[in-house]
Parts: C-alpha cells; sequence; structure tokens
C-alpha cells in the first residue's frame, strides 16, 4: 500500500512539475493566453479547470476501460472523449445554473470555454495510452490541474506588472507573452530529473 | 465570370495565409505550433495533417450544411471534424510510424483545434462546396507556412540542420529546441509580423 502511494504522489508531481501541461508539453496555450491577464480570472479558472479534469478523466476511464475496450472500438477514442468531455461541459453548466446560481455567476464563463481546451482532451487520451489504473488516472489528471493552475497563476502575477512596462510597440501584447513564457518554461526545465519514473 | 471567381478563390486563400493567419494573426491552436516544431520534417508533416482536416471538414459540413439542425450544429461540427483526425490519425500511424511516435498525441488533439472548429461555423456552414474547399485550403496553407518558418528557425539555430542534413557546422544553440525557444521563436516571430503590418499601414498612409 506504501508502495502504491509514494507511485500516486510521484505521479501528481511529475505531471505537475516536471511534465508540467504548459510549459514542456503546450497544451492548452489558447486558454493559458487568454485568461491570464487577471489574477482573479486565473483562479477561477483553475479551480473550475481541475474539477472538471478529474471528473471527465473518471468518466473517460471507466468508459473506455467498460465499454470501448471490451467492444474492441479504442480506435474511436477520440471521438468517444470528446464526446464524454463536450457532453459532461454541457450538463455541469445546465446543472450548475439551476441549483447553485451564483456558482455559475462566478465560475460559468470558464466552463464554456474549458471544452476547447487540449489539456481536458489530452490527459483521457494519455491515460488510455500509459494503460494507467483508475486512481493513477485520478492522480494524473490532478496532477494535470494542479500544475496548469500553477502555471496560470504565475503568468496573471507577471502579466499584471507587464502591463505598466514600456514594450517596445510590436511586442505588445501576445508576443511579449510568448517570451515570458518561455522563460518560465526554462526556469520549470531546472524540474526534469527529479524524479525518475 | 469565370475570371471573377478564380481571383475570388485567390483571394480566400491569400486571406487565409496572410490576413487571417491561424497562428500569427489569430494567435489559435497554438499548442502544436510549439510542440512539433523543434525539427523541419514534423512541423512540415503536422502542417500537412491539418491541411487535410480542414479542407475535409470543410467539404464535408458545406455539402451537409442543409440538413444540419442550426440548434445542434456544433455536436454535429465536432463529430465531422473528430472523424477526420480519426482518419488523419490511423493513417499516420500506418505510413509515418517513426513520426507518429513523437507527435501522435498532438496529431490527435487536433480535434480540439479552435481554428478548425471557427472555419467550419463562419465559413463552411453558409457557403458552397468550392469556396468552402478553397477557404480550408487557404487556412491550411497559412497553418502548414507558419509551422514551416517557426521549425526552419528551430531546426537551424537548434541542431544547425535542415530536414536532418547539416548546415551550419558551429555548435548549435540548443535552447531553440528545448520547450523554451520553441515560445521565444512564435513570440519573436509574432511581433515580426506585427511590425511588418504596422510598417504597412504607416506607408499606406
Amino acid at each position: 500500500m506504501s508502495i502504491d502511494s509514494t507511485k500516486l504522489f510521484e505521479l501528481v508531481i511529475a505531471a505537475s512539475l516536471i511534465n508540467n501541461f504548459v510549459f514542456t508539453r503546450f497544451l492548452g496555450l489558447c486558454i493559458f493566453f487568454g485568461v491570464s491577464k487577471k489574477m482573479e480570472t486565473a483562479v477561477g479558472m483553475s479551480i473550475t479547470f481541475t474539477a472538471v479534469m478529474m471528473i471527465s478523466a473518471a468518466l473517460s476511464w471507466l468508459i473506455f476501460n467498460y465499454v470501448m475496450v471490451p467492444l474492441e472500438i479504442t480506435f474511436l477514442k477520440i471521438i468517444v472523449f470528446i464526446g464524454i468531455v463536450a457532453g459532461f461541459v454541457q450538463a455541469s453548466d445546465t446543472i450548475m445554473r439551476k441549483v447553485s446560481p451564483g456558482l455559475y455567476y462566478k465560475l460559468g464563463i470558464y466552463l464554456a470555454l474549458i471544452s476547447t481546451n487540449c489539456i481536458i482532451l489530452a490527459v483521457p487520451l494519455i491515460n488510455a495510452g500509459e494503460h494507467y489504473s483508475f486512481i493513477e488516472s485520478l492522480a494524473f489528471a490532478f496532477g494535470s490541474g494542479i500544475g496548469f493552475a500553477l502555471a496560470l497563476v504565475i503568468m496573471a502575477s507577471i502579466r499584471e506588472k507587464l502591463e505598466l512596462a514600456d514594450v517596445p510597440a510590436p511586442f505588445k501584447g501576445l508576443p511579449i507573452a510568448f517570451v515570458v513564457t518561455g522563460l518560465i518554461a526554462l526556469a520549470f526545465t531546472g524540474f526534469s530529473g527529479l524524479i525518475k519514473l | 465570370m469565370a475570371q471573377t471567381s478564380t481571383v475570388r478563390y485567390l483571394d480566400l486563400i491569400k486571406n487565409g495565409i496572410f490576413k487571417e493567419n491561424t497562428i500569427f494573426k489569430l494567435a489559435l491552436s497554438l499548442c502544436p505550433s510549439i510542440a512539433v516544431t523543434n525539427n523541419l520534417r514534423n512541423g512540415v508533416l503536422m502542417g500537412a495533417a491539418v491541411l487535410f482536416v480542414q479542407v475535409m471538414v470543410n467539404i464535408t459540413i458545406s455539402l451537409m450544411r442543409k440538413i444540419i439542425h442550426p440548434r445542434i450544429r456544433l455536436p454535429i461540427f465536432m463529430l465531422v471534424i473528430s472523424g477526420w483526425v480519426t482518419v488523419t490519425d490511423l493513417t499516420m500511424a500506418a505510413f509515418a510510424r517513426e513520426a507518429y511516435k513523437q507527435m501522435g498525441l498532438y496529431i490527435q488533439l487536433i480535434v480540439a483545434f479552435a481554428s478548425i472548429l471557427a472555419r467550419a461555423e463562419m465559413f463552411a456552414s453558409k457557403n458552397k462546396v468550392t469556396p468552402s474547399m478553397f477557404d480550408g485550403i487557404g487556412m491550411g496553407l497559412g497553418f502548414l507556412f507558419a509551422l514551416t518558418v517557426i521549425s526552419f528557425f528551430r531546426e537551424l539555430l537548434g541542431k544547425g540542420s535542415l530536414w536532418s542534413f547539416p548546415i551550419i557546422h558551429a555548435k548549435p544553440l540548443l535552447i531553440m529546441i528545448l520547450p523554451a525557444g520553441g515560445f521565444f521563436a512564435v513570440g519573436i516571430l509574432m511581433a515580426f509580423f506585427n511590425w511588418m503590418s504596422m510598417r504597412h499601414e504607416s506607408k499606406g498612409r
């Protein structure tokens, strides 16, 4: 049991720091650059994102292993996973609006954005490709969510300062954000080799 | 009449490559633009895959545009896109094994490209088959062009080679093939394109 929990811990660390989705796998960049302008939206997005990621990873794992593997239709995984994610996001959007309008008012807009995020789709695909067990899949999804949250918060705090900086005109906006991300990514390469999986 | 329509098709293609270039101008679908561009061959292959998916999706949507109910159009677009992505994915897995090992995940993630969905929604669902096809070709070529430029510089500077033929024999700048280098390359190229269009505008005035 203790070996198991070490392995899970390693998975979380690996997914959040070493293979951070934004800085080393370059996924979810559209949202990353879209919502990292303000700290408040960054935090809201991170919370919604981690929750949706874990639930959709769990759903996809169950459907992949109990429906698609027995039926030998694993080649359809792209279509099925995107269906699950889009369906789940739509459903939680509707449920949230009815059950807790306050929460919906705060986090609802992020939900719509999430369904077009590559990370949300990449996590189930990687889980299926690596043959993770159910708990491992959840740990991986959680780590990825934390990693994305970390990236968003770091980036948001830098970009709030960047608003006041005197940037050369052609670099204004996205280009300078890219260069900054490059610098953070450089720092994150320092984590590689922290754990051998 | 024939001549005007050729001009229009050319305009559609040009629009995709320059005015609405997916990566440099719209800043959409950025993930693969950095992930697979550390060498020229992967960049070109990825661009070609996206070009294929974009054209086929546009054609399919345009053919089906009269029978798709507007309220459920988005799920149907997603289904069509993921169908064509699966075709590309399996084809690459069969014929380009080496490259597929490195970029398989990113091929599968073409599904989540905002740009493809956006073109299906904005153009193909409202236009006839031929213009939709040319719109797809234009957008796809624009993407291919962007990936080629990025991967050209990254491989040349990072490894000193092009298409894995050695060109420069000096010590390469290792940083360019690292993840960080991808961000730098895209940022600097974007700034360059901004600078070009700014200059263009001030000249026009």
